[in-house]
C-alpha cells in the first residue's frame, strides 16, 4: 500500500511538471499580457517598462526556468494584476469555491442516490418516468440559463433568497466560512443548486442503473430467499454494490464541480477560484493560471488516490496491488 | 455469470428466427416512449440534414441579415416578404432558419465529439484494463492529466491557439471528453477481467483482441452508454457555454447553444423567443438522445437479460 | 415546467419586487468590472481608480463632465510657460488625523514610478515634470521640459498618499495598514473578487456624503447585476445593459441616470501598409495594392453604415452617431464635424470612382467582451460592407487574444472595431494615441498605423500651447484634418447608464465612474 502510494505520488510530480510546461507556453501563445493590462493612453517606453517589470522581455525558456526555481522554493510567483503571491490569491479564493462544490455535492447525492434508486426499483411507475425525465432536464439546458432563471425566480420575484454574492461568513475550526451562517447559507442555496443540476442527473442515473442491475443479481435473490427483508437488502447489500460507480464517479466529477464553477461563480458573482480563474484568462494573469492548475490538479491527484484506495476497500476484487496505476 | 456464456452460445447458434438484430429490435420497441425518442430523434436528424432547402432564409449569408428586421416577435413580417414565424434576433436572422442550421452544427459538434471521444476513450481505457502494469500506469497518469485540466480551462487555451470553427471546437471537445471514457471503461473492465468468464475464454486460448472487444467491451458497455448519453448533452452544453464565454464558433454561423447564448442578454427585457425556442429546440434533441440512449442501455445490458 | 418557469421569470422584470427592506445608512453599489488592488499607484485601470477616488484625493478633479475643479489643490496657475504653481488646500486631514501638506504630494509622486511590478503605471502622467520644488507647506511648483499645457489634467490621475505610505508595498494597501487616505470615505475592507467596504470620512474637507457605510459589490456579469437590483440587494448598479433598459423604464421601483460619455466606438483602418493581410480579392488571395491606403475607400467604407440603425437596434438608442472624436462640447471637438449619412449608392460611387467597381474581400475583428455590444455591432456591419459589395467576413474573440493580434508589434488586422475613451476629457488625448504616425511618445494605440505630416504638426502645436481658447482651435483643426481624411471611421458615442432603485438618485458622470458619495437619497 505504501510503495503504491509513493510511486503514484512520484509519478504526479512528473505529471505536474509537464504540465506546468504546457501551460507556461499555452498561455504564452495566446497574448501578451501587456497588452490588455497596459492603460491605454501609454506610449512605447511605458509598454517596455510594463514588459520589463513583468519579466516578460526574457526569452520563455528563461521565464519558465525563473518560474521553476522559484516554485521549487514554494513561490508560484506573482500575480500581474494583483501584485501579490498566486498561491495565496487563490488558496484565499478556496473556501468559497469548496464550500460551494460541497454543498452541489451534498446535494446533488442527498437527493440523486434516494431518487434514482426508487426510479430503478420501481423501474416501469410513473414517479420513475418522471424522475428519468427531470434528470434529463438537469444536464440538457446550459448552467448559466438556469442560473439566471433561479435568480429571477427565487430572489427577484419570490424574494426568498438573495441574487448573488457570498454571505456573511464565521471561522469554524481556524476556517473562514460562509456555511456556518444563516446568511452565508441563504447565500450558497441558489448557486450550489445550479452546480449540482448536472451532477444530480449523473447520480440519478448511476444509482438508477446500478439499483436494475443489481436487483436482478442472484446475491439479492439469495438474500430474499433467506428471509432478509427488502429494507435490508437494499439498504446494506445493494447500496453497497451500487456505491462503487458512484463514488469513482463522483470522486472524478468533485474535480469537475470545481472546474465547472467557473460558469455558476460568474453568474452568482460569487468569489471563488472559478472567477478568478476565468478572470485571470481574459487578463492572461499567467502565475494564476499557473499555479490554479498546478494546485487542482494537485488535488485532483490526491481526490484519486482516495478514491482508489475506497474502491480497493468497497471492492475486494480489486486490489491495489494491480491498480498500481 | 453463466447466463452470459449460454447467449454466446444461443448466438453462434445462429437460430434463423432469433437473430441478435431481430431480438434487439424487438427488446427496443417494447418500451413506447423510447420509439417516441427515437422518431423525435429521427425528426430532428432530417430537419438538420434538410436544412438548407427547408429555411426560409440562409441564416450565414449577411446579406440576407439586416438589423432593421431585429428583434421582430414571432409572427412579423420581415421586409424581403416572408414571416418570422419564431421571431427573429437581434441581427434580423430568422429565428427558424437559425434553429434549423443551429441543430445540424449542434448535432454535428456534439455526436461527433462524443463518438470521437467514446471510441479513443474506451479503447485506451480497455487497453489499460486489459495489459496492467506499466501500461495501464502509463495511460492512467495521461488521463489523470486530462482530467485534472478544467475543461473549460483547456477548451479556451486551444482554441484560444486554433481560431475558432466548428471542427476545433470538436477537437477541443474530444480532447476535454476521450478522458472520461477511459476511466470509466477501464473502472469496470478491471472488475469485468477478474471474472469467471474472461478467465474461461483466456483458457479457450482466445486472441487478445477478441477477448477484449468481444467479451469484455460488451460488459463494460452500460456504464459506457451513461456516460456516453450524458456526454453527448454535454457536449453540446459545454459548447454553449464556450460560446456564452465568448469563444468557440465564429458568431456569423451560430449553434443552438450560440444562439441560446446571445439570447441570453434578452431574456430580462420580454424578448423571450430569442432564447427560449433555440433552447427548447435544444431540450427536445438532448431529450430524445438520452430516451434512446436509456433504452439502448436496458437493451445492451447482459445483466438485465433473462 | 419549463414554460412556467419561464413565463414567471419574463413577468418578473415587469412584478413588483421585494418591498425595499435596506437600512437608510447603509448603500450598496453594484460594479460591473473587478477592481484587482487597493493600492492607488499599482495599475492604472479605471475600476481600481474609482475606488481609489473614494479614498483618496487628487490634486485636482474632476467634475460630472470631465472639467477640472479644485481638489487638494485650491489653484493653480502657469508662471511662465514651463513652470506651474499649485495652492494646497490648508486644515485638510488624513484618515488618520495627520496633516495633509506638500510633503504628503512629493511623496506620493516619488511613489507612483517606485511601486514595483506595476503592469500600467501612473509614472504615464508624470512624464512632463522635470522637477517638483516646495515653496511653502502649501504651495508646490512644477517644472516641464517643454510647454505642457495638460499638467493640471495629468495630475487628475495622481492620487495622493499619505507621506508614511511612501514606501508601502501594494499587499499593504490591499491590508489597510497603509490605505489612508484624504478622501470621503475610509477603507474598511477589500475582498477580492467580492466586495469593497468603506466607511464615511466625517472630517472630510468637502460635502459630507450622505451613506455612512458604503458596500462595492462586484458582479460582472449584466443580467446577474440587474437582478441584484431588481431583488433590491443593491440599491445603485452601473453599465446597464442596454438589452434592459427599456424594462427598466417601465419599471416603478427603478430609476435610470444617462449622460453621454467621453467613449467613441470607431473602426480602425489599416492605411499604412501597401498590402494588408485581411483584404483579399473574391477569390481570398491577398490584394497587391491596400485599397484601404485611399481615403475614397475608406469614406465608402464609412457612408456604408448605416449608423442610425445601429444606435436604435442594437444599441436601444443608447447611444449617438460620431463623426469626430469626442462629442459635442468637449473640448477639441469640432462643430463642424457631423456622422457620416448612410448612402450605399454613394459608397458604391466612391468604390467604383477608386477602381474597385466590384469591391473586394475583407475580414473585420472586433472584441466581443470589451465595449458595449462590441460583438453585436461588428457583426451588423458585415451586411452592411457586404451590401455595396465588399464580401465580408465577421471575426470577433475575447479581448485577451484580439489585443494582442492587432496592436503593435503584430498588426494582424485590416479592419477593426475598437473604443477610446478620453480620460482627459479633450480631443488630444485620441489625437495622441490614435491618429498621430506611430513614434516616441506617440501613436500608442495606433492600430492602422495612420500617419499624415499635417496632422502631426498641428497636434504637436497644440500640445504646446499653454492658452487653453488657441490650444482649442489648433485641437479642433487637427480633428477636422483627421476626420476629413476618414483616418478612422467613427461609429458612435456610447451613453453611460445608471439605475438606482426609487428613492435614490445619481449624478451621472461622462467618464464612466460610479462614486458613492454622489449618490444622494431622492426627495
Amino acid at each position: 500500500m505504501t510503495v503504491f502510494i509513493i510511486r503514484r505520488l512520484m509519478q504526479s510530480a512528473f505529471v505536474l511538471l509537464i504540465m506546468s510546461l504546457l501551460v507556461f507556453v499555452g498561455v504564452f501563445a495566446i497574448g501578451n499580457p501587456v497588452d490588455i493590462l497596459i492603460a491605454a493612453d501609454a506610449d512605447q517606453a511605458e509598454r517596455d517598462r510594463a514588459i520589463a517589470a513583468l519579466g516578460l522581455d526574457l526569452p520563455l525558456w528563461e521565464q519558465y526556468l525563473v518560474f521553476l526555481k522559484n516554485a521549487a522554493h514554494g513561490d508560484l510567483g506573482k500575480s500581474f494584476v494583483f501584485n501579490q503571491p498566486a498561491l495565496q490569491l487563490i488558496v484565499d479564493r478556496m473556501p468559497a469555491t469548496l464550500e460551494l462544490a460541497f454543498s452541489a455535492m451534498v446535494i446533488a447525492i442527498l437527493l440523486g442516490l434516494p431518487l434514482g434508486m426508487y426510479a430503478g426499483f420501481q423501474p416501469h411507475s410513473r414517479t420513475a418516468r418522471a424522475i428519468m425525465a427531470g434528470s434529463i432536464l438537469g444536464f440538457s439546458l446550459p448552467t448559466f440559463w438556469v442560473g439566471l432563471m433561479m435568480i429571477m425566480v427565487f430572489a427577484v420575484q419570490l424574494g426568498w433568497l438573495p441574487s448573488t454574492g457570498r454571505g456573511a461568513t464565521a471561522t469554524v475550526l481556524g476556517i473562514k466560512t460562509s456555511l456556518a451562517t444563516w446568511d452565508g447559507l441563504a447565500h450558497v442555496l441558489l448557486p450550489a443548486i445550479n452546480l449540482a443540476l448536472f451532477k444530480l442527473s449523473l447520480v440519478i442515473r448511476l444509482s438508477r442503473a446500478g439499483m436494475r442491475e443489481n436487483m436482478l443479481m442472484d446475491y439479492v435473490k439469495f438474500a430474499r430467499a433467506k428471509g432478509l427483508s427488502m429494507r435490508r437488502v437494499i439498504f446494506v447489500h445493494v447500496l453497497k454494490n451500487i456505491l462503487i460507480p458512484i463514488v469513482t464517479v463522483l470522486g472524478l466529477e468533485l474535480g469537475s464541480v470545481i472546474a465547472f464553477s467557473v460558469v455558476t461563480e460568474s453568474v452568482f458573482a460569487w468569489p471563488g477560484m472559478g472567477k478568478l480563474i476565468i478572470d485571470s484568462i481574459n487578463r492572461l494573469d499567467r502565475p494564476i493560471i499557473v499555479a490554479y492548475l498546478l494546485i487542482t490538479v494537485t488535488m485532483f491527484i490526491v481526490i484519486n488516490l482516495v478514491v482508489d484506495v475506497l474502491y480497493s476497500v468497497l471492492d475486494p476484487r480489486v486490489r491495489l496491488a494491480e491498480a498500481k496505476a | 455469470m453463466a447466463s452470459v456464456i449460454e447467449r454466446d452460445a444461443t448466438t453462434e447458434a445462429a437460430l434463423p428466427v432469433e437473430t441478435p438484430f431481430r431480438r434487439f429490435v424487438g427488446d427496443f420497441v417494447r418500451s413506447r416512449v423510447a420509439v417516441f425518442g427515437l422518431a423525435l430523434l429521427c425528426m430532428i436528424l432530417l430537419i438538420a440534414v434538410a436544412a438548407p432547402w427547408i429555411s426560409p432564409q440562409n441564416p450565414y449569408d449577411l446579406r440576407q441579415l439586416d438589423i432593421l428586421d431585429g428583434r421582430m416577435p414571432p409572427g412579423t413580417a420581415s421586409m424581403s416578404g416572408y414571416t418570422f414565424v419564431l421571431g427573429s434576433d437581434d441581427q434580423g436572422r430568422d429565428m427558424l432558419s437559425g434553429i434549423f442550421y443551429g441543430l445540424r452544427i449542434s448535432l454535428i459538434v456534439g455526436v461527433m465529439s462524443a463518438a470521437i471521444a467514446l471510441v479513443a476513450g474506451s479503447a485506451v481505457g480497455l487497453i489499460a484494463a486489459y495489459f496492467g502494469g506499466r501500461v495501464d500506469s502509463l495511460i492512467m497518469r495521461v488521463v489523470d492529466i486530462q482530467l485534472s485540466f478544467p475543461a473549460i480551462l483547456l477548451a479556451l487555451i486551444l482554441l484560444s491557439i486554433l481560431g475558432q470553427g466548428m471542427w476545433k471546437i470538436i477537437l477541443a471537445l474530444v480532447t476535454v471528453q476521450w478522458a472520461y471514457y477511459a476511466r470509466t471503461v477501464r473502472g469496470t473492465a478491471l472488475v469485468e477481467r477478474r471474472k469467471e468468464y474472461v478467465e474461461a475464454a483466456r483458457c479457450l486460448a482466445l486472441s487478445h483482441a477478441r477477448i477484449v472487444f468481444r467479451h469484455l467491451l460488451p460488459n463494460c458497455l452500460p456504464p459506457l452508454i451513461v456516460v456516453g448519453t450524458v456526454q453527448v448533452a454535454h457536449a453540446i452544453a459545454l459548447e454553449a457555454t464556450l460560446s456564452f464565454l465568448g469563444i468557440g464558433l465564429p458568431i456569423t454561423e451560430p449553434s443552438l447553444g450560440l444562439l441560446i447564448a446571445n439570447g441570453f442578454e434578452y431574456l430580462l427585457s420580454g424578448k423571450y423567443w430569442i432564447s427560449f425556442f433555440p433552447g427548447i429546440a435544444l431540450l427536445l434533441t438532448i431529450v430524445s438522445i438520452n430516451l434512446v440512449g436509456d433504452q439502448l442501455r436496458d437493451v445492451l445490458n447482459p445483466r438485465l437479460q433473462h | 415546467m419549463l414554460l412556467k418557469l419561464l413565463r414567471t421569470a419574463l413577468v418578473a422584470g415587469a412584478v413588483l419586487c421585494v418591498p425595499f427592506a435596506a437600512s437608510a445608512q447603509d448603500l450598496t453599489v453594484g460594479l460591473s468590472a473587478n477592481v484587482t488592488s487597493i493600492d492607488p499607484h499599482f495599475h492604472a485601470l479605471s475600476p481600481n481608480n474609482n475606488i481609489a477616488g473614494h479614498i483618496f484625493d487628487r490634486l485636482v478633479h474632476q467634475d460630472e463632465r470631465q472639467k477640472l475643479t479644485p481638489g487638494l489643490a485650491t489653484e493653480w496657475k502657469v508662471l511662465d510657460d514651463t513652470t506651474w504653481e499649485f495652492k494646497l488646500r490648508q486644515g485638510v486631514k488624513f484618515h488618520d488625523g495627520s496633516d495633509f501638506t506638500a510633503d504628503d504630494v512629493i511623496a506620493s509622486l516619488k511613489r507612483v514610478p517606485w511601486v514595483p511590478n506595476s503592469p500600467s503605471s501612473f509614472a504615464l502622467y508624470m512624464r512632463a515634470i522635470k522637477e517638483s520644488q516646495i515653496v511653502d507647506p502649501y504651495t508646490i511648483r512644477f517644472t516641464t521640459a517643454r510647454p505642457y499645457p495638460l499638467l493640471p489634467v495629468d495630475l487628475a490621475n495622481i492620487f495622493i498618499v499619505s507621506r508614511k505610505a511612501e514606501q508601502a508595498p501594494t499587499g499593504d494597501f490591499n491590508s489597510g495598514r497603509a490605505t489612508i487616505g484624504t478622501g470621503p470615505y475610509r477603507f474598511v475592507e477589500y475582498l477580492p473578487g467580492d466586495r469593497i467596504v468603506l466607511q464615511r470620512n466625517d472630517n472630510y474637507w468637502g460635502p459630507k456624503p450622505p451613506w455612512p457605510r458604503v458596500t462595492m459589490k462586484l458582479i460582472t456579469n449584466d443580467p446577474a447585476r440587474v437582478a441584484a437590483l431588481l431583488a433590491g440587494d443593491v440599491q445603485i448598479i452601473e453599465a446597464v445593459p442596454t438589452q434592459d433598459i427599456s424594462k427598466l423604464k417601465n419599471n416603478a421601483n427603478v430609476q435610470l441616470w444617462r449622460i453621454i460619455s467621453n467613449r467613441l466606438i470607431y473602426l480602425h483602418v489599416d492605411s499604412f501598409r501597401d498590402q494588408t493581410p485581411l483584404v483579399t480579392d473574391k477569390a481570398g488571395a491577398v490584394l497587391p495594392n491596400n485599397p484601404l491606403k485611399d481615403a475614397r475607400v475608406r469614406r465608402a467604407l464609412s457612408k456604408a453604415i448605416n449608423r442610425p440603425a445601429i444606435v436604435e437596434r442594437l444599441m436601444e438608442g443608447e447611444a449617438i452617431p460620431a463623426g469626430d472624436l469626442l462629442p459635442d462640447g468637449f473640448f477639441g471637438a469640432s462643430p463642424k464635424l457631423k456622422p457620416e449619412a448612410f448612402d450605399p449608392e454613394g459608397a458604391r460611387r466612391l468604390l467604383t470612382e477608386a477602381g474597385y467597381p466590384n469591391g473586394f474581400g475583407l475580414t473585420i475583428n472586433g472584441p466581443n467582451d470589451r465595449y458595449v455590444n462590441d460583438e453585436k455591432i461588428v457583426q451588423a456591419i458585415g451586411p452592411m460592407l457586404t451590401r455595396i459589395g465588399i464580401a465580408t467576413k465577421v471575426v470577433t474573440e475575447p479581448w485577451a487574444t484580439f489585443a494582442s493580434k492587432g496592436s503593435a508589434p503584430n498588426y494582424a488586422y485590416s479592419l477593426m472595431l475598437v473604443g477610446w475613451g478620453s480620460g482627459t476629457g479633450e480631443t488630444s488625448s485620441p489625437l495622441r494615441s490614435l491618429l498621430s504616425t506611430v513614434r516616441p511618445g506617440f501613436g500608442g494605440s495606433n492600430r492602422g498605423r495612420y500617419s499624415n505630416p499635417k496632422l502631426d504638426a498641428v497636434l504637436d502645436e497644440a500640445l504646446a500651447t499653454v492658452d487653453d481658447e488657441k490650444r482649442e482651435k489648433l485641437l479642433q483643426d487637427a480633428g477636422e484634418i483627421a476626420m476629413n481624411d476618414v483616418a478612422i471611421i467613427p461609429l458612435h458615442y456610447q451613453v453611460n447608464v445608471w439605475a438606482t432603485r426609487k428613492g435614490y438618485a445619481y449624478t451621472p458622470r461622462t467618464d464612466e465612474n460610479t462614486y458613492a458619495f454622489e449618490v444622494r437619497p431622492a426627495k
